[in-house]
């Protein structure tokens, strides 16, 4: 650990298969496995979605078009890419919210994590709280990105040696895919076991969206929101090694993530099957507790222990992502350029050290706000749809229309915010427009942040000057900078390190994989 | 900082840190750690999965899933030691972080 590059970004040195597990275990946290249980066990085969429209396009686009910017502009984060694109406005505005949102997601992680310690363990939630809280607080300060990457990589193969047995017993326990989907469609009717049946406009479903909100709302907006601007996610490419690496880290990350819907999504089935009355006043169970209600049914000791650590490591991953991205953003963005600049480098490893305990104690505090929201998946997806969705929008016109000008990544930033707060706290909170439910508000939200976000930044680019050309290199698709151009790796022409194999590979697994839940 | 933060400082900036940095020549193998522990656990399972009892595979619908688990967690941890053992990660040779940039 000798530079503040090796605390916030591992030096870049990282090889593309470890940041590849990463990206994907980032993303697998606690509120991941059991939401997505929980959202199975409630609206069925839907909860492909989330998956296979939700999140695939989105990765393939961030390692095919947009690693090539962030990577090779040396950007340390994601804010620090709007400061350069845009103005100080822009970056400052994005690097608060960005901090806000991550100590609010941590808490959400952590929380998750204190229910399951109560079901399986029987400790107070607050006991859990705040012992994972100094766990990934002592592993985040010692070895900072890269103790929290070499975390996920081992968490993503434990959670999958937990996962993988429940859903086979599971499975075996229902008579098999056949019995699952008979006694499903006997229950809760065909649609339950498609991916689009009953999502034609004007039809009624129990997600309360149809195909087009799921295809703009989830598909574009949100799932490009997340993906492509959370720096929890593009902070794991950016420590890769090279270009190439840094490319591969989301594709890599992509293939998994088509199967992984599976192991969430058949625990989720099984426990509509098995109890009728989940989630509803008629049974203790909610649908949350789908996956930790099997593994009691199911595992005998040994698997069982496998399973609890597998759960606690992933809650764990889901904190530390949000974490180890709080405090490089807080660090570099905010204290470097704003409070304190100029000083050495290792003082900024030591002030990164601090705000890595200031943000898992302000995550304690938030886990307790998390514990106010029934379903908290449904709270995720509402951050989501405030914070990363107008960073998507101000991103992906930056990138791509040069004539941007440098104030209008503060007002498309700040009128997206706004948009998405407004929809969701008044027009649907206060009952002016009728949504069926908070998933489905969540996609409006996020397709008005959007809308509101870009008519904002063309507008106001129209009136204001543009950024002068030479500014731009490198940042703006179609340009390169002379930092861009490396030279491949050795071994990296090999055909299985082809970006855009890997990346259509991908596309076209996902879209394969919707034929036969579609009919 | 001046007026314009541009993108060349922020390069000679991360490029300046990316030399001095240590990560890359001192990182242990994550190889290592994952095979060492997947191959515990998976002998501390597999031996559950030999002594298991009825009530437990009755338990898991017949299936001695302590067995089966246990001896999946091996292979992969006797995977991951055996790509370490057939391809140890090169340590870089000094300088080559510079004539990359």
């Amino acid at each position: 650990m000798k530079t503040s590059l090796d605390f916030f970004l591992s030096g870049r040195s990282l090889p593309a298969w470890v940041t590849g597990l990463a990206f994907i275990a980032a993303n697998l946290g606690a509120t991941e496995i059991l939401g997505m249980a929980a959202n199975s066990a409630q609206y069925g085969v839907y909860t492909t979605h989330w998956y296979w429209i939700g999140a695939i396009p989105a990765m393939v686009f961030l390692g095919l078009v947009m690693m090539p910017f962030y990577y090779g502009s040396k950007v340390r984060s994601v804010p620090e890419f709007l400061l350069l694109r845009f103005d100080k406005g822009a970056h400052l505005l994005s690097s608060i919210l960005f901090a806000f949102a991550a100590i609010l997601i941590a808490g959400v992680n952590l929380y998750a994590l204190a229910i399951v310690v109560e079901a399986l363990l029987g400790w107070p939630e607050w006991v859990a709280i705040v012992v994972a809280g100094f766990f990934v607080l002592a592993y985040i300060t010692l070895g900072g990105l890269s103790s929290a990457i070499y975390n996920e990589v081992l968490q993503f193969f434990v959670i999958l040696a937990a996962l993988i047995p429940i859903a086979v017993l599971g499975l075996k326990k229902v008579g098999g895919w056949d019995g699952l989907s008979d006694s499903l469609t006997e229950s809760r009717g065909a649609d339950f076991m498609t991916s689009w049946g009953g999502t034609g406009i004007g039809s009624d479903n129990p997600l309360g969206a149809n195909w087009l909100t799921i295809v703009l709302g989830l598909g574009f907006v949100l799932s490009f929101g997340y993906w492509t601007t959370n720096f929890a996610e593009v902070q794991r490419a950016l420590s890769a090694k090279n270009l190439s690496a840094a490319q591969r880290t989301p594709l890599i990350a992509a293939f998994p993530k088509i199967f992984i819907v599976f192991l969430v999504m058949i625990p989720g089935l099984v426990a509509a099957v098995l109890v009728p009355k989940i989630g509803t006043s008629g049974s203790d169970l909610q649908y949350n507790d789908a996956i930790p209600y099997l593994m009691a049914q199911l595992l005998p000791n040994g698997v069982l222990g496998i399973a609890v650590t597998g759960l606690l490591a992933a809650f764990m991953a889901g904190m530390a992502a949000n974490v180890s991205s709080f405090n490089t953003v807080f660090t570099t963005d905010i204290w470097a350029k704003y409070v304190v600049r100029g000083r050495e480098d290792e003082y900024y490893v030591r002030f990164g050290r601090l705000i890595t305990a200031i943000g898992v104690f302000a995550s304690i505090g938030t886990a307790f706000l998390a514990r106010s929201f029934s379903n908290i998946m449904a709270y995720l997806q509402t951050l989501f749809s405030f914070f990363n969705v107008p960073m998507f929008v101000v991103f992906i016109i930056g990138m791509f229309w040069k004539r941007a000008s440098m104030k209008s990544g503060f007002w498309g930033l700040l009128v997206g915010t706004t948009a998405a707060m407004i929809n969701y706290f008044v027009l649907y909170k206060q009952g002016i427009v009728d949504i069926p439910s908070d998933q489905g508000a969540n996609f409006v939200s996020a397709i008005a942040g959007f809308v509101a976000g870009a008519v904002v930044m063309v507008a106001v680019s129209l009136f204001t000057a543009p950024k002068p050309a030479e500014e731009l290199q490198g940042l703006v698709y179609g340009t390169t900078s002379p930092g861009m151009a490396e030279p491949p790796a050795p071994g990296d022409e090999a055909w299985y390190r082809k970006p855009a194999l890997l990346g259509w590979g991908a596309i076209v697994l996902a879209a394969a994989c919707y034929i036969p839940f579609s009919f | 900082m001046s007026e314009f933060y541009s993108d060349k400082d922020v390069q000679r900036e991360v490029t300046e840190l990316q030399g001095k940095s240590a990560t890359a020549a001192r990182l242990f193998d994550i190889r290592r750690i994952i095979g060492g522990l997947f191959v515990v656990y998976g002998v501390i399972v597999t031996i559950a999965g030999f002594t298991a009892s009825d009530a437990d595979i009755d338990k898991a619908e017949g299936v001695n899933i302590n067995l089966w688990t246990g001896v999946g967690m091996l292979l992969l941890g006797l995977f991951f030691l055996a790509w370490l053992k057939l391809r140890p990660a090169a340590p870089p040779p000094p300088g080559e972080e510079e004539t990359v940039e």
